[in-house]
């Protein structure tokens, strides 16, 4: 009797939590134009991080594979979609065809890096996925001669935004009274590709594969004595982790119009490596929250920054936007020297770092 | 043929540069198995450092060789600092931490350092005064200059030195247990701290005279000069099988070569479709082939089943 009550008590709590995180992810895209469509846009590439940091954390934080090139996944579906829906080729697609096939071709770039580097190990893996990266961004700003595939540095514009049936995300429309702009729309559409993405990082963590990710991870030689086919399971981590990428880029694309080379350079990887490992790595809700911050805090830097100078010297006295980098940096560094398993690590993770003394 | 042997002697130059500062990483990966992320930045602060110290002693009267011998020493002082104070902020805390942790912090200290320089230095390219009056030799056709030749020779040197105090004096030797095993040779009696920030200070070292020779090679610096320089030293150090000293050397001279004669024959060999500014590419293709077929760099010893 006692026993129900107390699980029908815990229910009620699990939906208010539940309740709760719905209404603000509803609220979020109002109150956040309230300080301009901007904030509205950072509030969409904080999701859209989401997905990137949810994608690499299976690679890294599963399967234990340092990937330093996972950017590149992401550039493969972004210009994927820069290519079928733009006047660059005169191919125009719709969004669901093409993000599905950008996902497909992503992950066929995963297993084709993973497949030369399954015997390495550790930083061997980690510079060879770093090369990886840099060969696909070089080739992306090369490849405008002697055939113009992805017009260089200049990069492919006036791509086409997401269209379902006529309603298009990218212009303001009135719903029931309500004015909807583009980036809110965006928004919408990029909670609905969120949930969806958690659902499904949560299904895995927990299934067969996602065990056998974190067995490969502790013990690699263990592992395969278990039975579990390390060359197949750490490939298709790889190949999971480049399909998230690919989806993040293909929207990314819709959603800026634009793509160019400069987008997916390395530091994009570590700053994408820098949200897992700071929020907590192989945590969803960690995760979740490194990228949002490392998505955020830089922005609020740069809306904060130049006010707080003016308010304490009466004047400009270091570029602010080298100011920001150096404030960021620092609370890279401050965070982990503090949090060494990052801000929110699984129990496990922080059982196993307080207890080995060694 | 001229252009094999022209291609021969730069990519050797450049390769000089690439094993010293391969070494500042191999050398710390050695005997704490991290990668220090941040070292391509002190290189670039070495850089920055001798340039104004160069310019500012550049009207003093003094003879130009003596100018840009202080240039170096001083840049040389500074980065064994630099590096000292990185393995105390970035590193000895987080002794303990999960393997990506200090990778992260690193990458921390490094944006730090970049926006520094960008604050001190401005964002511009900074030229670097010539203080070698350069001449040009003539060998078969392929034109080299005295540059060159100080480049080279310097680098020479002072291998030969780390070789000597690893292999010949007490720290390299306590350097050489600590690279065994730390927990044993602390029980010997090595201080395995005061061995670890030795490592990060000699790497530096290094470091800062690989960046006095960027800055009179090519005559520029700038503040993000210190990544890709970084990137392919790190590349030439895994190479060679990180963590040796000797790979390391071979490593960036081999990944330097490979690079200008890819430079130097990419057009040819693919009849124009790809020109020279793949030059970045080879580096890592060559990279991802050696791994392939030999997963512990060239002359790598099997590492341990950590991941």
């Amino acid at each position: 009797m006692n026993d129900r009550l107390r699980k029908s008590a815990a229910w009620r709590q699990h939906w208010v939590g539940l309740l709760l995180v719905g209404a603000t992810l509803l609220a979020v895209p109002f109150i956040a134009a309230l300080g301009g469509q901007a904030w509205v846009r950072i509030a969409n590439f904080a999701i859209l991080y989401v997905f990137l940091a949810l994608g690499l954390n299976i690679v890294v934080g599963y399967a234990g594979l340092l990937d330093l090139g996972y950017v590149a996944f992401y550039a493969v579906g972004a210009y994927t979609y820069a290519l079928l829906a733009s006047p660059h080729f005169g191919i125009h697609l719709p969004f669901w065809v093409i993000l599905p096939f950008g996902a497909a071709l992503a992950c066929i770039f995963g297993v084709l890096l993973g497949a030369p580097t399954l015997k390495l190990r550790g930083d061997y893996l980690a510079i060879v996925t770093l090369g990886f990266g840099e060969i696909i961004r070089i080739f992306m700003n090369n490849l405008n001669a002697p055939i113009n595939v992805t017009n260089g540095a200049q990069g492919i514009t006036l791509i086409d935004p997401i269209r379902i049936a006529g309603f298009s995300f990218a212009d303001t429309t009135n719903i029931l009274g309500l004015t909807i702009s583009g980036p809110q729309k965006y928004y919408f559409f990029l909670v609905a590709l969120a949930i969806a993405i958690i659902i499904i990082n949560v299904r895995l963590q927990d299934s067969r594969i996602g065990r056998a990710w974190q067995a490969i991870r502790e013990d690699e030689v263990a592992a395969k004595a278990c039975g579990i086919n390390t060359r197949n399971i750490k490939l298709l981590a790889f190949a999971m982790g480049a399909s998230f990428g690919g989806i993040a880029g293909g929207v990314f694309s819709a959603m800026q119009g634009f793509v160019s080379p400069e987008s997916f350079s390395l530091m994009e990887s570590i700053t994408i490596l820098a949200m897992v490992v700071l929020g907590g790595m192989g945590h969803i809700p960690g995760v979740i929250l490194g990228a949002v911050l490392l998505t955020g805090l830089p922005e609020a830097l740069r809306y904060g920054i130049e006010p707080l100078q003016r308010a304490l010297f009466g004047r400009m006295i270091i570029d602010p936007e080298s100011l920001r980098m150096l404030v960021f940096g620092l609370a890279l560094v401050l965070v982990m020297r503090f949090r060494p398993a990052g801000l929110w690590p699984s129990s496990q993770r922080r059982r196993e770092l307080t207890e080995s003394t060694d | 043929m001229d252009t094999l042997l022209q291609q021969l002697i730069n990519g050797l130059t450049l390769g000089a540069v690439y094993a010293l500062v391969a070494l500042g990483y191999t050398m710390v990966y050695g005997i704490i198995g991290l990668i220090n992320f941040a070292h391509g930045e002190v290189v670039m602060i070495g850089t920055m450092v001798a340039f104004t110290v160069i310019v500012s002693l550049a009207g003093s009267g003094m003879s130009p060789l003596l100018v840009l011998g202080i240039g170096l020493l001083v840049s040389v002082v500074v980065c064994m600092v630099l590096g000292w104070g990185l393995e105390r902020v970035a590193y000895r805390p987080l002794r303990h931490a999960p393997r990506l942790t200090p990778l992260i912090t690193a990458i921390g200290m490094s944006i730090v350092l970049q926006n520094v320089a960008m604050i001190v230095w401005g964002r511009n390219y900074i030229t670097f005064p010539p203080m070698i009056d350069k001449q040009v030799y003539e060998l078969g056709g392929a034109s080299f200059t005295n540059v060159q030749i100080a480049i080279v020779t310097l680098a020479a040197l002072v291998m030969l030195g780390l070789i000597y105090l690893v292999h010949r004096t007490r720290i390299g030797m306590a350097m050489r247990a600590t690279a065994q095993n730390p927990h044993v040779a602390s029980l010997m009696g090595v201080d395995i701290d005061r061995v670890i920030a030795m490592a990060f200070v000699i790497g530096s070292a290094l470091g800062a005279v690989a960046g006095c020779m960027v800055g009179s090679y090519y005559e520029i610096a700038h503040y993000q000069m210190g990544f890709m320089l970084g990137l392919k030293a790190f590349t030439a150090a895994v190479l060679g099988g990180i963590g040796n000293l000797a790979g390391a050397m071979a490593g960036g001279l081999l990944l330097g070569v490979i690079e200008a004669l890819g430079a130097g024959y990419i057009g040819e060999l693919t009849g124009d479709f790809l020109g020279s500014h793949y030059q970045d590419i080879f580096a890592f293709i060559v990279l991802i082939i050696v791994l392939m077929f030999r997963p512990s760099g060239l002359f790598g010893e099997r590492t341990g089943d950590r991941a």
